[in-house]
């Protein structure tokens, strides 16, 4: 994390923190925001009826097993046909002038003298300036094929650069640092039901603050293959005997000492959930269509998430960090080539996974970020944190074309030589929950009748 | 300072296993041949050990990271609770060590609302100073010092408009319990008596020049537990320690992290007057514990993480060579200076299915370095021997009936499948890999 600021490093930690201990979490620094969420009491356990480990928050008063009811009873009676929203977030806040080149904007390469990227043929329907970066050549092939809605300068006014805060605005949907919800969480708590945690699944590991709720229970999944239990210096016959003698562990429950019972418990439940996530491991999954080989979860996890929406479960919204870092203070284009080559290429996998399993209907992908960079460039290869960024709405039924302006840069630059935003935030979440999720914005969005509607749905 | 007699003493035999037991319950468990030496000393003389240890001396190389690096704890990552990670195992003093445990979750301070690891040390050099003596003390000392105050808000609580999370939580958590012997306006008025606590905040260090301001302390009359007078925050804490409700939730807090069952009603009246008769010392109250039967005779108790983690490398002769013991042990559910809330981590819910897993990586870890090799190391082709051979590897720990023929049983299956002759020299060294494992993760081992 050399290359990112400290700030960042420290507010993804503060994040993990808040999710793994689910307890009043104080801001470090004055005027920081909690993330939404925090506090939410977590449980975890294993649905039996999909195979998969879960921990659920917000479901205080239930049980277990209605729970798993729940997760059952959803699956078979959901309508078929609800609409899903995967959120999409590209840590850090990802370079709009890198992303789409402003290859014909007379300014860019004063701004950007050793960063700026050449003219090239990856042209962006609809706005002859710009050119997508060379390793998102596979969003040029969605948006050429009507299936990527581009919104290059979306934001908020006298946007905040702190990577905390603004976040905290994009996820909870106002510019509110004490809003404890998330915008989708709101919605679920609307529409959702009391026993469904799978209605608002985080792909993380971990709570995404967006799907914080606070009525109904949501639920965040770690990697079915993260559950394994490796020995060193022990392979073969004798590490298959080694797996198996775990379980045996378990002998001590029927001990009359308290804690030598629950331990022996403990390891027989280890051993029973090693078993059943065995089938989830890779190799496990069959997709229809090749994902990216690369060492990150993200294909892997786009890969579990059409899999199983095939499988029918219940799941209305579903939020996932993208691969990448996107605080690029330095070393830019090689940190930026990375992240957006593995994530749009994953994307355009899952589309076509989608499309193949004729699910490609039912699903839109909001990708986001906290914010853009600045428009010129700083002295170490990098460039730091600005105002407006991108947004990209991927899927069949995406309208297509692009919504808003990437502003000249001569005349759009704020004081502090920041993107202005040409489409407000808001105006995306109001369209998106009207027009894809069928909800009322104003029971959602503060204030929602301030923000214009766009059309992003066809 | 003298047991009163009321209290009743182990009388049983005092081996290995008893010795064992103490030095997890007092500390983080024994060295190679540590329980048989202590189990030589006698219980008396073993608990006096663990008393008045004397001064510190640590055994072993210093600490590093996993790049080789000396640690750097005020700033780094991890490192801090690394750095104290390696205290533990290395120290002469491990009851001061387990002590200074306690009172960070007794007086549970999480940098995640601090945000500033030097602090957090000062914080934990406190708790160590103090780890045996006087109650008093100990929170007079807590009650201004700079990490508390940020965390529970203290510099927050004006003259005029107090801020009672720490008034409350001073009572509640530290010294009386939930709803026992005070009142909602016993807290607003114990705020009241708390303010005057200030610090500054300079740009690139944070929070600095934490103080005590006589002009900003509301020097008004207080009514607290039914006394009225111009209480300043010494008075708020001594007030705490005088309110009845004081000394049975001390022993009882203090007891239940040594003994798992609460103690009985005649020995806690007897633990509650010597801890009053001796100004509230704390070194006696641990000792009589330390000395009762029910530690010997009665429930085990699941280790902490850290204490299972240390433990592990002690048993093992394993230095401290890694910061990967930060994300391990947070992993299972105990990162040192990010306790869960300020009510300190939950004894009774260490073990689920993901800290279990965790517990399982430690293990790993721990071993990693030591592992047996196909290629320079033998072993023999007998069960019973390969798990002897481990379990004196981790200095012969006790084990239950029940573990022990997991063991034997695990031992014979794998020996069964080296058909070959080539398997029947390499499978015996993998086993006994696999063995050491199993003991480390058996429900034994993460109880003590």
């Amino acid at each position: 994390m050399a290359d990112c600021c400290n700030e960042f490093s420290r507010s993804s930690l503060l994040r993990r923190a808040a999710a793994e201990a689910g307890s009043g979490l104080p801001a470090i620094e004055h005027g920081m925001p909690l993330p939404a969420g925090t506090g939410l009491d977590r449980r975890s356990f294993v649905a039996r009826s999909v195979g998969l480990a879960l921990a659920v928050y917000g479901a205080g008063s239930l049980r277990l097993p209605m729970l798993e009811e729940g997760i059952a009873q959803a699956a078979s009676t959901a309508p078929p046909a609800s609409p899903v929203l995967l959120s999409v977030f590209l840590d850090g806040g990802v370079d709009t002038l890198s992303l789409l080149a402003p290859v014909g904007d007379p300014d860019y390469r004063k701004l950007r003298p050793k960063l700026a990227l050449p003219d090239s043929s990856l042209h962006v329907g609809g706005d002859d300036r710009l050119r997508w970066h060379p390793s998102a050549a596979s969003f040029q092939t969605l948006h050429n094929e009507g299936k990527l809605t581009l919104v290059p300068a979306v934001g908020y006014r006298d946007a905040d650069q702190s990577h905390f805060t603004s976040r905290h605005y994009w996820e909870v949907g106002a510019t509110n640092a004490h809003l404890r919800t998330g915008w989708l969480g709101r919605y679920l708590d609307r529409v959702g039901s009391p026993d469904n945690p799978l209605q608002g699944l985080s792909l993380d590991g971990e709570l995404a603050p967006s799907l914080a709720t606070g009525r109904v229970p949501v639920a965040a999944l770690r990697g079915a293959d993260e559950y394994s239990f490796w020995a060193p210096g022990v392979w073969g016959e004798v590490n298959d005997k080694m797996l198996d003698a775990i379980g045996a562990l378990g002998a001590t429950r029927k001990s009359g000492d308290r804690a030598l019972a629950a331990a022996g418990e403990v390891a027989r439940q280890s051993d029973r959930l090693r078993r059943q996530l065995a089938p989830f491991k890779s190799g496990g999954l069959a997709s229809p269509v090749p994902y990216p080989k690369v060492d990150s979860d993200f294909p892997e996890r786009l890969a579990g998430l059409a899999a199983m929406l095939a499988a029918g479960l219940p799941l209305r919204v579903v939020a996932l960090n993208a691969f990448g870092m996107y605080d690029t203070h330095s070393d830019q284009p090689e940190q930026l080539a990375e992240g957006l080559k593995v994530t749009s290429e994953s994307l355009l996998a899952f589309q076509r996974d989608l499309e193949a399993r004729g699910l490609a209907d039912r699903v839109l992908t909001l990708v986001w970020s906290e914010f853009g960079r600045r428009a010129e460039e700083n002295g170490s290869n990098g460039t730091d944190h600005g105002a407006a960024g991108t947004a990209l709405l991927i899927g069949s039924r995406s309208r297509g074309g692009v919504v808003g302006e990437l502003p000249a840069l001569r005349t759009g630059l704020d004081r502090d030589g920041n993107l202005k935003a040409t489409v407000d935030y808001r105006s995306l979440y109001c369209s998106l929950l009207e027009q894809w999720l069928g909800a009322d914005a104003g029971a959602v969005i503060p204030n929602a009748r301030a923000y214009q509607r766009v059309g992003l749905v066809k | 300072v003298r047991a009163a007699a009321r209290i009743p003493v182990y009388t049983g035999p005092f081996g290995p296993e008893q010795a064992e037991r103490l030095l997890w319950r007092a500390g983080f468990g024994p060295r190679k041949g540590e329980a048989r030496r202590f189990a030589k000393k006698g219980l008396d003389g073993a608990v006096q050990t663990l008393i008045h240890p004397g001064r510190e001396k640590l055994r072993g190389p210093a600490p590093h990271d996993g790049d080789g690096h000396r640690l750097a704890p005020g700033d780094a990552w991890g490192h801090d609770h690394v750095w104290w990670l390696d205290r533990m195992v290395r120290t002469s003093r491990p009851l001061t060590e387990r002590m200074t445990l306690i009172w960070h979750d007794w007086f549970a301070t999480s940098n995640s609302g601090v945000g500033s690891q030097t602090l957090m040390l000062r914080q934990n050099r406190l708790f160590r100073r103090y780890s045996l003596d006087s109650f008093e003390r100990l929170l007079l000392a807590v009650t201004r010092d700079p990490a508390m105050l940020l965390w529970l808000s203290g510099t927050d609580n004006k003259k005029g408009a107090p801020n009672e999370n720490y008034a409350r939580e001073l009572m509640e958590l530290f010294t009386l319990g939930a709803g026992r012997g005070y009142t909602e306006h016993d807290v607003r008025e114990q705020a009241r008596a708390l303010t005057g606590f200030e610090n500054d905040w300079k740009r690139g260090v944070g929070p600095t020049n934490f103080r005590f301001e006589r002009d900003r302390h509301d020097q008004g009359v207080k009514r607290v537990f039914g006394k009225r007078g111009r209480f300043d925050w010494q008075d708020a804490c001594r007030l705490c320690l005088k309110n009845r409700s004081h000394p049975s939730f001390f022993v009882r807090k203090l007891w239940s992290y040594f003994i798992p069952t609460p103690p009985p009603a005649a020995t806690l009246r007897a633990l509650e007057r010597m801890y009053v008769r001796n100004h509230y010392a704390v070194r006696p109250v641990v000792e009589a514990i330390l000395r009762h039967p029910h530690l010997y005779s009665g429930q085990r108790m699941t280790k902490p993480p850290v204490v299972y983690t240390a433990g592990l490398l002690r048993a093992a002769g394993r230095p401290v060579d890694t910061d990967a013991w930060a994300w391990l042990n947070g992993l299972a559910g105990q990162q040192l200076f990010y306790p869960p809330n300020v009510s300190g981590w939950n004894d009774e819910r260490w073990l689920d299915t993901a800290t279990f897993l965790a517990r399982w990586q430690i293990a790993g870890r721990v071993l990693r370095p030591l592992v047996l090799d196909t290629k320079t190391d033998q072993a023999p082709l007998d069960a019973d021997k390969l798990v002897e051979r481990a379990l004196s590897f981790w200095g012969h720990p006790t084990v239950s009936p029940a573990t022990r023929r997991s063991l034997h049983g695990f031992a014979r299956a794998s020996l069964g499948t080296a058909k070959s002759s080539w398997k029947q020299k390499q499978y015996p060294v993998l086993t006994e890999n696999a063995l050491r494992h199993l003991i480390a993760a058996s429900p034994d081992l993460q109880t003590s």
